[in-house]
């Protein structure tokens, strides 16, 4: 059946059954390939997109339940490709594999679209749900805090 | 030292440390084949240089996280000696004809490539050296470079490397060990720590993976496997699968397993049922439908209770065969004034890399085109071209960044299904594995169970140490990656000494190399032991260590300055003693609950030692608060922000190993996904502090060398915090976890 998504700002109308979940018509449908697939149960993060702000799972998130709804992806986190967040964990250079990173960058996203000066056990607590199994945690930690001090000099949240 | 392939060969033949058994055999004799010695390379498909004087250079290497495609490619650029902001950076193809050995793993990039990637760089420099001198008709001696110049300072002349390209293509090659290498105090690229080649590309999120890619007119596959490893599909609803929405092809795979109740690392082609769709969800979607009726084959007998149970049979038994000994084992604990027995067990693990396993192939008038991840490419190559009628040269293989690799990616077996699957369509495929399929159909780190005896003089100084190690196989031959190292610490620095095999306990899945293979489990063994060891004879664990390394060698174990596969005692004692400073060891707190432990060790040709500091509360939960790393990689850090990096990742590695395990029941692996197989996450990481201790010797890699000491650091620290001993991995069975 015919859906029209809102991605990036841009309606998109695919034709994909109703259950099917957001990461593979953003991989195989549109491809829009930054979202990872890990593990199909939400229990990893790679998967990492905002619904109207929100960081939520695209692996069980299906099409039917995101119409209507702002949906950002990686791709569109912004319009210059330079959120302070992919700023920061470029001069932190975060990642190792790199697989993770687009979900990692997407939660972080999030936490600090609300909250601009997370402490540590917030910056856990939003970022518990994203593994990374290379194991740079003290990097995204490290580019976090510096997202952050970069978003506050300018004036709050983006 | 220089490692050139006939170096590689004796130290993976001899090293202590057990990198050796994270190459299998198999692979050994095709880069024997295929490699020509690193000097004879020619300099040329290394790099390009555009008349702008822009430099293209290519990364050997695969790249899963380890930073050789940024690493590799910064060897060249600072003895070519230009700007390394001028450098675009490549990845090369899979052709062991240009690049000789291409391969990710056992911490070899470095080892293995310090010596002659400089060479090309340098290579390169002397030539356009040559043709600047020739054009200007001066000495060559009297010219120079920098930043991607050649300089005649007696006349003021000077030409850019983009002027001279032409004329330096004219020119033979020096050979590589004839070039002149730069002091290092002259460096300006090594040393330093620029930005990871692809970061950018990582954080916008865009195609780089093995998963990324796409073609025109591709199938996408998924391919339901038999629970029990090898089983064999009997009868399938394919007719009904073949009618859901997108699917395009079913097709039955009978399979080219081998019989061998032994399985090397790359055994075939697995049988199975492939569901071939225009999107991988509807493949995935129709595969929820697919009933079949299997053959289980041989591997149903396979149990992890039975497994511990013949495994605590085979310890009453002598062993198979004696590995490695000297002294009076047998009389030295006779003697001893005390003597102290311990079974350790750990487990079999999953690789989990992020990036599941898959590849993408196009078989197309009898050549076929590869995407792929290997760690291997040189073995993708060779069984895509076998299980498609082809020869390797009829194989174009494109190295794709992988998310992850740890040793699982020396299978090729996506490559190969791919590949077969193409060829069976007609058409472009990507299979691309679920999780469920990826932990279910691994090569697994084989668990070990080792039962050690050891004995004190009065003095509290060890004198005997007995070692029964215990695995799988067919009693001659053991699984793939199942070895223990025969040189490893302590061996060779006790007075009497035994090692044994015991190999006769079936096993029928397949079984490889995980990070830091072997000694990522028995490290955790003979670290905790000595600990144990070093309680029951009154010292401090760090001293009991320290004076151990000041005992002269037993014959065998000698240090050898041209064999860096022996464990140098100097410099194991260098990191523990410097750990021992940064982390206060000597001065630290006594708490009740809370506890610091200390683990040394040497393999893949460097050195770490560690220490951990954790507390565990009334329910057993550990809490690692700080971890200190100091390491010995030789004389330089290529780039040290990575070197920080892949250690800090390293060291959690360790720490999630020692919560997971795959477990076997009716021949099938249990766990299938991440809700059963626990990774360490972002609250539980410890403050880590590293720090590299700087040596005299050629630099060596960081793939793996942190990881098995950062088990047995934390182990032994709980030991401190709680009094109770954890002799069993996962941590619950011992009755603990993190918190």
């Amino acid at each position: 059946m015919a859906i029209t998504l809102s991605i990036n700002k841009q309606a998109h109308t695919v034709d994909a059954a109703a259950d099917t979940p957001l990461l593979w018509v953003l991989r195989d449908m549109l491809g829009l390939k930054g979202t990872k697939y890990g593990c199909g149960i939400s229990y990893c993060g790679a998967c990492t997109v905002h619904v109207n702000g929100r960081a939520v799972r695209s692996c069980k998130t299906t099409v039917g339940s995101v119409e209507k709804m702002e949906i950002t992806t990686i791709e569109g986190l912004s319009d210059s490709e330079t959120h302070p967040v992919q700023l920061a964990w470029q001069s932190v250079d975060v990642p190792q594999c790199g697989y993770c990173q687009s979900g990692q960058i997407m939660s972080a996203a999030a936490l600090l679209s609300r909250n601009t000066n997370p402490t540590d056990a917030e910056i856990a607590a939003a970022m518990n749900g994203n593994l990374c199994r290379c194991g740079t945690y003290p990097r995204i930690r490290e580019a976090i805090r510096r997202a952050a001090g970069q978003m506050a000099a300018k004036g709050g949240a983006q | 030292m220089k490692l050139d392939r006939r170096t590689f060969l004796k130290i993976t033949a001899t090293a202590s440390g057990a990198f050796l058994l994270g190459i299998d055999a198999d692979l050994l004799a095709y880069g024997q084949r295929s490699n020509r010695s690193a000097n004879t390379l020619s300099p040329r498909p290394f790099l390009r240089i555009a008349p702008d004087g822009a430099v293209t250079i290519m990364a050997k290497n695969p790249e899963a996280g380890q930073g050789s495609k940024t690493m590799l490619p910064m060897l060249i650029a600072e003895e070519l000696d230009v700007d390394w902001k001028s450098v675009r950076v490549e990845q090369a193809e899979g052709d062991a004809s240009l690049y000789g050995f291409q391969f990710l793993g056992g911490s070899m990039a470095t080892p293995m490539n310090w010596d002659p990637m400089r060479r090309v760089g340098a290579a390169w420099r002397q030539m356009l050296v040559q043709a600047a001198a020739t054009s200007w008709s001066v000495p060559e001696s009297e010219c120079s470079t920098r930043a991607g110049q050649v300089l005649h300072s007696a006349s003021g002349r000077s030409a850019g490397y983009g002027e001279l390209v032409a004329k330096a293509a004219t020119l033979t090659p020096p050979a590589l060990d004839s070039v002149k290498l730069k002091d290092p105090a002259q460096y300006t690229i090594l040393g330093t720590s620029p930005e990871g080649v692809d970061t950018a590309a990582i954080v916008l999120g865009k195609p780089l993976f093995g998963i990324d890619v796409e073609l025109p007119g591709m199938l996408h596959a998924v391919i339901q496997k038999c629970p029990v490893f090898g089983g064999k599909v009997k009868t399938a609803n394919t007719d009904e699968i073949a009618k859901m929405p997108g699917v395009r092809k079913v097709i039955v795979i009978a399979g080219t397993l081998t019989d061998d109740p032994v399985l090397p690392l790359n055994p075939g082609l697995e049988p199975g049922v492939a569901i071939l769709a225009d999107t991988w969800w509807q493949a995935q979607s129709a595969r929820a439908n697919l009933q079949v009726d299997w053959d289980f084959g041989t591997g149903t007998f396979q149990d992890s209770t039975t497994f511990a149970q013949q495994a605590a049979d085979a310890l009453k038994q002598p062993y198979g065969q004696v590995l490695s000994q000297y002294g009076d084992v047998d009389a030295a604990l006779h003697g001893a004034a005390k003597v102290l027995e311990a079974t350790y067990s750990y487990p079999f693990l999953s690789h989990n890399t992020l990036e599941p396993q898959g590849a993408t192939a196009s078989f197309a008038a009898g050549k076929l085109e590869l995407w792929s991840n290997s760690q291997d490419p040189a073995s993708a190559k060779r069984l895509t071209a076998k299980i498609t009628g082809l020869m390797p040269s009829d194989v174009k293989l494109h190295i794709m960044r992988s998310g992850g690799s740890f040793g699982r990616r020396f299978v090729c077996d996506a490559d190969v299904e791919a590949a077969w699957l193409s060829r069976q369509v007609g058409k472009p495929v990507k299979v691309t594995w679920s999780r469920e399929d990826d932990m279910t159909h691994d090569n697994y780190r084989p668990a070990g169970t080792i039962g050690l005896k050891a004995g004190l003089d009065p003095s509290g100084k060890l004198i005997a140490w007995r070692e029964h190690y215990v695995t799988f196989g067919d009693g001659k031959r053991t699984i793939t990656s199942g070895g223990v190292g025969t040189q490893d610490f302590p061996g060779g620095y006790v007075a009497a000494y035994q090692l044994g095999l015991s190999n006769s306990i079936p096993f029928r899945s397949r079984t490889g190399p995980l990070r830091a293979p072997g000694v990522n489990g028995q490290a955790f063994v003979l670290q905790s032991f000595l600990d144990e060891l070093a309680v029951a004879a009154g010292r401090d664990p760090l001293d009991f260590q320290l004076e151990l390394l000041s005992h002269t060698p037993a014959p065998g174990f000698e240090v050898h300055p041209d064999r860096p596969s022996s464990l140098n005692p100097e410099r194991l004692r260098g990191v523990l003693e410097r750990v021992a400073e940064k982390s206060n060891w000597r001065k630290r707190p006594q708490q009740p609950g809370r506890g610091f432990g200390i683990a040394a060790f040497f393999c893949h040709l460097s050195y770490f030692a560690e220490v951990a500091e954790v507390s565990v509360d009334a329910q057993n939960r550990i809490t690692v608060h700080h971890i200190w790393a100091v390491g010995d990689v030789g004389s330089q850090l290529i780039n040290p922000r990575a070197a920080d990096n892949l250690t800090a990742g390293g060291i959690l590695e360790g720490l999630t190993q020692m919560e997971q395990e795959i477990t076997f029941t009716h021949g099938a692996p249990v766990q299938d996904n991440f809700d059963q197989q626990p990774l360490v996450r972002m609250g539980q990481v410890p403050i880590i502090e590293i720090e590299f201790r700087k040596s005299e010797f050629s630099p060596t890699g960081l793939g793996e060398p942190m990881l098995p000491p950062a088990i047995p650091a934390v182990t032994n620290a709980v030991f401190a915090a709680t009094g109770k001993r954890i002799r069993t991995l996962p941590l619950k069975r011992s009755g603990f976890r993190f918190a």
